[in-house]
């Protein structure tokens, strides 16, 4: 117990010590989201993230944003277990052919209004695998796509001022079922 | 004992059961030696094989234009293998290739069936981590393995017809049907019967963030007694859309088969391209790659490390360890170019050179994270709560780890020390000397313990590559590639051996490329190692052994 104490205490709150170049624009991104997030969704945003092809390459940097340098539930954002929870689809990879369905139904079973944000070069055009056999390429070749996040993958900032564009005045959320809404 | 001792014993063997094995031209794929065998001998030569007691490091199969041993090599050969082999002069043929290890020798066996009768004796049965090998074998390119105990589909859902076969030259990159896929709703999962028992079926949309897959387990209680994976829906086509890039081209989607190893398979499929083009990186790149390599197992052992105490409840460790490897990144970034030095690694060397002022910085930062990892890392030991959900948790046995063929931190925590930079070692390695964890426990907290003891290595290691780092060039063009000119990499990522097998086409271009993940070994142990064990702790389960998904499904 005491090794954890001191540990932590000598650790400290990393959150906060803000020395690295990055860490102003992380406070002022975190703050505009934060101030979004209550205008327009009652102080949280529940983001559903969604694997429909990815290297894990994305994953491992959406994973970064809850470590405690980013610790993005301080602006109210937070990742949720189901689409049913969830105001926002995270979405990363192209879409293999073989996560289709599963990603039509993912999409289907968050309420809407809901935000789908496309995050990674490969969700946003395919990036290296493009369309083939396996593969349908960018996200928005299979469910309709608010926001776009290039990059690969793209770094915890980069997927900060992605979901503050996402939720910005200006980019309305995906009310139309269009003809997406089943599988 | 040298590398090679067993294979006089072997080719013995072969003999002793009359099963005709023949030497071919050893420098194609080093640092393997070959063996040419009959197709009808498949099967018995395996059995061979697992009977002394070799390693299956994998098998593939090369479907497109021009497979088997190319004619401007096939005059090395004796008469009757180029005849069997030679691909240019009889195109319909299907090669098929396995890999074998022991004691860091390696061997790989090479047939080829016809492609009108593409039937080959499955060497599952001696083998029981070639099983899905195979079966994606048979998806991919139709080789029909007979004798699998299995015959399900693997890698195949419903994106492509049963008798389709991507992998064949006649089948388009673009697929043949633009519409929707389908769930692979009707996929024959085993069941189990019984009073009491019921199923748990989970994914492919997980409710974490990590990759998709589909779990089914049978439990009865708490107690899980059965669990049946089911992977493929990340498939990409990887193989595939391979085929006609130039070595950048492979280089940059090789850095994408997996993103947590990203460095280890650049490197495996660049170790590769320059074999088949007998082409060295400098010794200043070679160097660099290790160093980069290193820091992805550190970056990576950190992260799960982290994740497996957070899976049972332990905040503390999974904060501490996500600082530390958030700052790994940030280094790496700054230092490499890329948080997760991708595309760092390029066809002949590397892609950026480390400043002179680089070298203390690291050092500083190995410093930094031996003095926090440390006193971490006595806590995450010894702490009774984490005892008590670690050890015994999630059990694999040395036999059983070793049927597998697992490498890695799993093999290493079942008693299987293998480590290719130490038994089969390759430039920097060679001049350099790993220590590699080994437990016996094969628990979770034996998984645990072989990751810890591996960063430490792993920093000594980066101190000695910073102290030694030769000057001189980071790249060297790559030579052209003679026309079907094959080449084998072997490099140790931080899930344990990564295979790549890459085969030029006549223009330079790739033919053929099978980045075989040690996770095709992993993902069947934790099947096995989940047994007996509660459904609340298949997370930790899992996570101790981590499987990549990406990896796998390709």
């Amino acid at each position: 117990m005491f090794r954890i104490l001191k540990q932590s205490l000598k650790t400290g709150v990393v959150t906060e010590a803000a020395p690295a170049t990055d860490d102003a624009e992380l406070e002022r991104l975190g703050i505009e989201l934060r101030r979004h997030v209550h205008a327009r969704l009652g102080r949280s945003l529940a983001i559903r993230q969604v694997d429909a092809g990815s290297c894990n390459g994305c994953e491992l940097e959406i994973h970064a944003l809850n470590n405690p340098y980013y610790d993005l539930e301080r602006f109210g954002l937070h990742f949720v277990a189901s689409p049913r929870h969830a105001d926002a689809l995270l979405v990363t990879g192209p879409v293999s052919r073989h996560m289709e369905t599963a990603l039509r139904r993912t999409w289907a079973a968050t309420p809407i209004p809901k935000l789908i944000i496309a995050a990674g070069t490969c969700a946003c055009d395919g990036g290296e695998f493009g369309v083939s056999y396996a593969s349908r390429g960018a996200v928005e070749n299979v469910i309709p796509v608010d926001v776009k996040i290039p990059g690969c993958p793209p770094a915890p900032l980069e997927l900060l001022r992605g979901l503050l564009a996402a939720i910005a005045p200006g980019a309305a959320p995906s009310a139309d079922p269009g003809d997406h809404q089943n599988d | 004992m040298s590398r090679r001792d067993w294979l006089p014993d072997f080719l013995a063997r072969l003999a002793a059961e009359h099963l005709l094995a023949r030497a071919a031209d050893e420098a194609l794929l080093a640092p393997a030696l070959r063996l040419v065998l009959d197709p009808e001998d498949w099967g018995a030569a395996a059995k061979v094989a697992a009977h002394i007691g070799l390693r299956h490091a994998g098998v593939w199969a090369d479907a497109s234009e021009g497979a088997g041993v190319p004619a401007s090599f096939a005059a090395n050969l004796v008469a009757g293998v180029a005849a069997d082999l030679d691909g240019e002069h009889d195109p319909q043929r299907i090669a098929v290739y396995a890999c074998l290890e022991h004691l860091g020798g390696y061997l790989v066996l090479e047939t080829a069936v016809p492609l009108e009768r593409p039937v080959l004796p499955s060497q599952t049965p001696h083998y029981p981590g070639l099983d899905r090998l195979e079966r994606h074998c048979h998806d991919l390119t139709g080789v029909v393995f007979q004798g699998h105990p299995d015959p399900r589909r693997w890698t195949r859902h419903q994106a492509w017809e049963e008798d389709a076969f991507p992998l064949r030259t006649d089948f388009p990159t673009a697929g043949r049907s633009g519409g929707r896929v389908p769930a692979d709703a009707d996929y024959p999962f085993l069941t189990v019967q019984g009073s009491g028992v019921y199923e748990i079926p989970v994914g492919p949309v997980h409710a974490g963030i990590i990759e998709p897959g589909h779990f089914r387990f049978q439990a009865m209680g708490e107690e899980v007694l059965r669990l049946e994976e089911r992977l493929g829906y990340v498939h990409k086509g990887i193989e595939k859309i391979a085929e006609g890039r130039d070595p950048e081209g492979l280089a940059r989607l090789a850095a994408r088969v997996c993103g947590d190893s990203t460095v280890a398979h650049t490197w495996a499929a660049c170790q590769a391209m320059e074999r088949a083009t007998a082409c060295a990186a400098p010794p200043r790149a070679d160097w660099l790659r290790a160093l980069m390599a290193e820091r992805e197992r550190v970056a990576n052992h950190l992260g799960d490390i982290g994740a497996i105490c957070n899976d049972v409840g332990f905040s503390f460790a999974h904060m501490q360890c996500a600082r530390l490897r958030e700052l790994w990144q940030r280094r790496s970034r700054e230092l490499f170019g890329h948080r997760l030095m991708m595309d760092a690694i390029c066809p002949g060397g590397v892609a950026a050179d480390l400043s002179a002022d680089a070298s203390a910085l690291l050092q500083a930062d190995h410093m930094a994270l031996r003095a926090a990892a440390i006193p971490l890392f006595d806590v995450i030991d010894d702490h009774p709560s984490l005892n008590d959900r670690l050890i015994t948790t999630g059990h694999l046995s040395t036999a059983q780890a070793r049927n597998l063929g697992c490498t890695g931190s799993v093999g290493k925590a079942s008693g299987l020390a293998f480590d290719v930079r130490r038994d089969c070692p390759y430039p920097p390695y060679d001049m350099l000397e790993v220590v590699v964890p080994q437990e016996s426990d094969g628990d979770v907290a034996a998984r645990v313990r072989v990751r810890m003891t591996e960063i430490q290595e792993s920093l000594i290691l980066m101190d000695r590559l910073i102290r030694t780092l030769p000057t001189g060039k980071i790249r060297v063009p790559l030579r052209p590639a003679p026309p079907g000119a094959v080449g084998l990499g072997l490099v140790d990522g931080w899930r344990g051996e990564i295979m790549t097998f890459v085969r030029f086409d006549t223009d330079g271009g790739i033919a053929r490329f099978f980045p075989r993940d040690p996770s095709w070994f992993t993902w069947p142990a934790l099947e096995q190692l989940i047994m007996g064990n509660i459904v609340p702790d298949f997370p930790v389960c899992n996570k101790s052994v981590n499987g990549s998904y990406s990896g796998e499904d390709l």
